[in-house]
């Protein structure tokens, strides 16, 4: 597991796309948002975020477990945080993901989708790209208290 | 991850501890599962000291739910702490199970 701390206001880690990387890769964020002054609701969202993403990239970007590598980066601003995924896996289409039907009844229920279902409801901004062979995705996070009297 | 299982007459009790991802909810949903499969369908599951939980976590949830729904049982939720409460929330699911503020209330229900 590779960590840098390239300026105080930059992190990476790079970490194996592994179920078991997922707390640790949690636990940096959480760092990187206490950092950034962010709360404590806050630093659950983004480490919500990115759990998801994570599993999204093990589970349907390489299809299964130690397939290849996760990079975080956060860029620490005060009162924001930026988190950017990157993977080398295949391109992932967002609009391609059904919605959850959250009003389906038990029966028809489906949890597929809820992750960037959860992504997009938490965060306050998630943008998907595809460049240098692999995905790209930054997310977002402000302190809403930020500015306020 | 740590889950302790008690039973309180008919009512199996779960109280899961720690955080609740894609690594650790496969051993929540099997021993969920056990517990069907050995005709435990009224479930309790205390979740006042999980610290996380992710969708992952919530898969395992509704499909134990489905699975005693089936045969006339429920699982009915304890004490979620708040950041079980707030996924629980965002993904409507405050509506699809029976949540209790404490363990007590969730065993008397039955």
């Amino acid at each position: 597991m590779g960590r840098a701390i390239d300026s105080p206001m930059v992190r990476t880690l790079t970490v194996p796309g592994r179920y078991s990387s997922l707390e640790p890769t949690c636990k940096f964020v959480a760092e990187a948002a206490a950092a950034a002054g962010l709360g404590e609701r806050e630093s659950a969202h983004c480490q919500l975020a990115v759990d998801e993403a994570c599993t999204n990239i093990i589970e349907h970007g390489y299809g299964g477990e130690g397939r290849g590598d996760i990079r975080v980066r956060c860029d620490i601003a005060p009162n924001e945080l930026t988190i950017t995924i990157r993977d080398s896996a295949k391109h992932f289409d967002p609009d391609a993901v059904p919605q959850p039907n959250l009003k389906a009844s038990l029966e028809e229920m489906a949890i597929g989708g809820l992750g960037l279902y959860f992504m997009r409801n938490v965060m306050d901004a998630v943008e998907f790209s595809y460049e240098a062979g692999g995905n790209k995705l930054v997310l977002v996070k402000k302190n809403p208290e930020a500015g306020k009297p | 991850m740590q889950i302790a299982t008690q039973e309180q007459g008919q009512v199996a009790i779960v109280a899961v501890n720690g955080r609740v991802d894609s690594a650790t909810a496969p051993d929540l949903e099997n021993a969920l599962k056990k517990l069907v499969e050995t005709e435990k369908t009224q479930i309790v599951l205390d979740l006042m000291d999980v610290e996380y939980m992710s969708s992952a976590g919530l898969r395992a949830m509704v499909s134990t739910l489905k699975s005693v729904k089936r045969v006339n049982g429920d699982l009915r939720v304890a004490n979620p702490s708040p950041r079980v409460d707030e996924v629980l929330r965002l993904a409507v699911l405050t509506s699809i199970f029976s949540i209790y503020r404490s363990r007590d209330e969730a065993v008397q229900s039955f």
